[in-house]
């Protein structure tokens, strides 16, 4: 076997790696599986067990949205037209809790934050089970997950799905800074 | 298959389709002042490309047989074509011939643009039409505030009225493009264009999206239904009322379910609860031709199986696949088919 014969195949071999490690990421799943009853109701949040129990393992279906570029976007466009902006803002909080920190008093598990959105929490977050489907909710906590920069940078879009009220980037006067909040809303 | 076979399935098509609605999709429809316009500058441009075409071809079929004829051992002096005073004039007026049809493409479409531009100032009629991934947002802008009328994915048009259509996008670039009437115009996000159209010609038109759009770019088409003027306000006059309410305890389960629901969150439906605007306005769903941006017509059998599972219908669409019970998935049917 020659020296440039082994190199190639390396190099193949390489390049089906990224391919097969980039298919999660791109992964287009359209309905929830399986239907019916999806809310992971297990996934307590650690904070709230008495005595320090531990939560339970991680729900099976987590795979299916965590790290999903599809998902993520989905999720983005979701919480503008479900309006999250109005307590959370793009992320920065308001009169909700902010989201792009690390603080986390229902979980930060994708599992425990899909929880919080069906279910509601105390002082204002609205419960969306019924509201939205499971599938809905699943890509809403993938993408509030990716806001604290949890999911891996791949799958993470770097520009908005949503409309930017500010001036596109291609017509920004060269020097101008980019002041828009279109980057990572 | 035999040929007259082949024939009778090529033709058939054509003939179905002049049947029911007679250009429904066709760029020769001429429908509108717009679309004959075009029509025009497209047979001016026919015609004087094809002239010049036949006679490349004339000269092309010319030079070689008179290259049969001429010996071809005879030594090219370089001098040849200039001392031939009839190759001289002949290229002189070829070049000529070029100038004067191209400068005429040039002048005629110059024409047909500025006439264009002319109509766009003239409208009775203004609608806002805003294209979504991947349906058609249709707003009726009227002076007065509460005649003011959103419905989706089927505009109607009053005949010989210049209707002015503002175009805009939420997401991602659109076109409009309704081939038997005027375009194509892009909807492009963040700004505003525009179209002028001026039917002619009572009818109902299909307008597919002529920018692709992602997923489902093939289903998002527009039904275009151009009226009398007296059928187009009393359409309009309908249309402002508020859903009917429910009569039978099927549909008012439906209702029941359609405005507490996830149906809600995304779409709203007038005199109701349901005030989402996410998705399409459904407050007269069931008076449309058709169902899911054009993806089907309307009927109770579409609307069983699109409220059931609309990914598989359109996959990737942004309606969810809600998993419906049988029992809430027939109330919910026999809801929506009373929205008329």
């Amino acid at each position: 076997m020659s020296s440039r014969f082994r190199a190639s195949c390396i190099l193949l071999l390489a390049a089906a790696a990224l391919t097969v490690s980039a298919c999660n990421r791109e992964e287009h799943h359209s309905r929830a599986k399986p239907i019916g009853e999806n809310i992971p109701a297990g996934a307590s949040p650690p904070t709230i067990f008495p005595g320090g129990g531990s939560p339970p393992p991680l729900d099976a279906r987590a795979a299916l949205y965590d790290n999903n570029a599809n998902a993520i976007g989905k999720g983005q466009q979701l919480f503008i037209q479900m309006n999250c902006v109005g307590c959370h803002s793009h992320g920065g909080g308001g009169m909700g809790p902010p989201l792009i920190d690390d603080q986390w008093r229902y979980g930060g598990r994708i599992d425990q934050i899909a929880t919080t959105i069906a279910v509601g929490r105390p002082n204002g977050m609205p419960a969306w089970r019924g509201k939205l489907t499971a599938d809905q909710i699943w890509d809403l906590a993938a993408y509030v997950r990716s806001l604290s920069g949890l999911p891996s940078k791949d799958a993470v879009s770097s520009r908005s799905e949503g409309m930017s009220a500010g001036t596109p980037q291609t017509l920004t006067p060269h020097g101008e800074i980019y002041n828009s909040d279109s980057a990572q809303q | 298959m035999s040929v007259r076979e082949s024939a009778k399935a090529a033709v058939l098509p054509l003939l179905l389709g002049a049947c029911q609605y007679q250009h429904y999709q066709s760029d020769f429809g001429g429908a509108a002042v717009e679309d004959r316009q075009f029509l025009t500058l497209f047979w001016i441009f026919i015609a004087v490309c094809a002239f010049m075409y036949v006679l490349v071809i004339a000269f092309l079929i010319a030079g070689i047989a008179r290259a049969r004829r001429v010996d071809a051992n005879i030594v090219e002096t370089g001098r040849h074509h200039h001392s031939n005073p009839l190759m001289r004039s002949t290229l002189i007026g070829w070049t000529a011939l070029i100038g004067v049809s191209l400068a005429g493409l040039a002048i005629a479409s110059f024409f047909t643009d500025r006439s264009m531009a002319r109509a766009a100032t003239n409208q009775k009629l203004s609608v806002t039409v805003t294209g979504n991934q991947w349906w058609w947002d249709i707003e009726y802008n009227a002076a007065d505030a509460s005649k003011t009328l959103r419905t989706a994915n089927e505009l109607h048009l009053p005949v010989g009225v210049p209707t002015r259509i503002f175009l805009n996008s939420n997401d991602v670039i659109h076109s409009f493009w309704v081939p038997s009437l005027a375009g194509k115009q892009d909807l492009i996000p963040g700004r505003k264009n525009d179209i002028t159209v001026l039917p002619t010609r009572v009818g109902v038109f299909r307008g597919p999206c002529a920018e692709f759009c992602g997923l489902q770019h093939a289903h998002m088409s527009l039904v275009v239904v151009v009226e009398p003027y007296a059928d187009f306000i009393k359409w309009w006059d309908h249309q402002l009322q508020p859903a009917p309410q429910p009569t039978t305890p099927l549909a008012l389960a439906g209702y029941k379910y359609v405005t507490t629901g996830p149906c809600s969150a995304c779409h709203a439906i007038g005199g109701t609860p349901a005030n989402g605007q996410v998705g399409p306005d459904l407050t007269h769903l069931a008076s449309r031709k058709s169902l899911a941006a054009g993806t089907m017509p309307m009927g109770e059998g579409n609307l069983y199986g699109w409220v059931e599972d609309p990914q598989s219908l359109k996959p990737g669409v942004n309606m969810p696949t809600i998993g419906l019970e049988p029992g809430q998935l027939h109330a919910v049917v026999a809801y929506l088919e009373t929205l008329k």
